[in-house]
């Protein structure tokens, strides 16, 4: 916890710093309620902020607007929030809805991102496929980090592993969405995934 | 006068950016834009709309990204690129960091996320 040592303790502050030049981008998605906003809100500098985006109802045109207005439109919203990672570098995280229907929505949130974490909720793995299709659609690579909620029981994380039938080098991780540093340690777990996948790719 | 008006109002949008739907510039999300630093207050044109002038008098704070603009101006993102792609080209904003490259993955890019977050959380 704690702010960066180059934004003048300003947690709140509304503005990048001067010396801000490149933005990355990591999605933060799930279903319905599991928790993005909550693990945005544990992480992000600013107060999570929210943007709307207007779409038909089959989610095809959502940039254009010439139809807006008509009954056949509706909004669909983001949350988002900012961490400054050093003084020239700042990242984004956006919590993207699941749905399949908002697949333009995705288009221009997936455009450049670096990745994904998926967040899943043990007792609804089930609604966690959907979200892992969509994913892997928009050639995302993603960790999974299953939210502990309250009350949750104990949990094998070998057999989460199998009911969400993931690949060997997925990792999985279970954290607190609510929890700063358990919310960071599962993005470091993504980023330090999307490091050894790029090596690979790239030695 | 006036009356107050709701900013969410989904009737406005395309009146908002004069029945353009696209933007020519390609902004990203995370696009970040700055007032340019030569733009007086009033520097604009008497006929310019109020929503290109709240989105002048919240970028000339300071850089920001589309999304924070659009979040902070309640506008749709859509009608927030026209907006922004319009100021550029008459002069008012400046695209700080443009949208982000394509080409995946960057090594050296992903080791500054990763070292900014573990002194961070």
């Amino acid at each position: 916890m704690g702010s960066a040592p180059w934004s003048d303790g300003r947690r709140d502050a509304v503005y990048l710093g001067d010396a801000v030049e490149r933005a990355v981008k990591i999605l933060i998605v799930g279903h319905f309620a599991v928790g993005k906003t909550t693990l945005v809100g544990a992480l992000s500098e600013i107060p999570p902020l929210r943007t709307e985006e207007i779409m038909t109802q089959a989610g095809a045109a959502v940039d254009d607007l010439a139809g807006v207005g008509g009954k056949d439109t509706t909004t669909v919203a983001m949350d988002f929030g900012r961490l400054t990672l050093n003084p020239r570098l700042v990242l984004y995280m956006f919590g993207a809805p699941g749905q399949r229907r908002f697949q333009r929505l995705w288009r221009d949130m997936a455009y450049g991102a670096l990745g994904a974490l998926v967040l899943a909720d043990p007792r609804r793995l089930d609604a966690s496929f959907s979200v892992m299709d969509m994913v892997e659609e928009h050639g995302l690579p993603y960790a999974v980090a299953v939210n502990r909620f309250d009350g949750t029981p104990a949990f094998d994380t070998d057999a989460l592993r199998t009911a969400l039938d993931l690949l060997a080098e997925t990792p999985l991780v279970v954290c607190d969405a609510r929890d700063r540093a358990s919310a960071g340690a599962a993005l470091i777990t993504l980023v330090q995934y999307l490091l050894t996948r790029a090596a690979k790719e790239h030695p | 006068m006036t009356a107050p008006r709701r900013d969410s109002d989904l009737v406005r949008p395309y009146v908002v950016t004069g029945g353009r739907a696209h933007a020519r510039i390609p902004f990203d999300l995370v696009s970040l834009v700055v007032a340019a630093g030569d733009t007086p207050p009033r520097g604009m044109d008497p006929g310019t709309g109020p929503e290109k002038r709240r989105l002048m008098a919240l970028c000339r704070g300071g850089a920001l990204s589309v999304a924070e603009i659009a979040a902070h101006l309640a506008l749709p993102v859509g009608v927030t690129k026209v907006l922004l792609s319009d100021l550029t080209d008459s002069g008012h904003i400046i695209t700080r960091s443009p949208a982000p490259p394509t080409d995946r993955p960057d090594i050296q890019l992903l080791q500054e996320v990763l070292d900014g977050l573990r002194a961070l959380v």
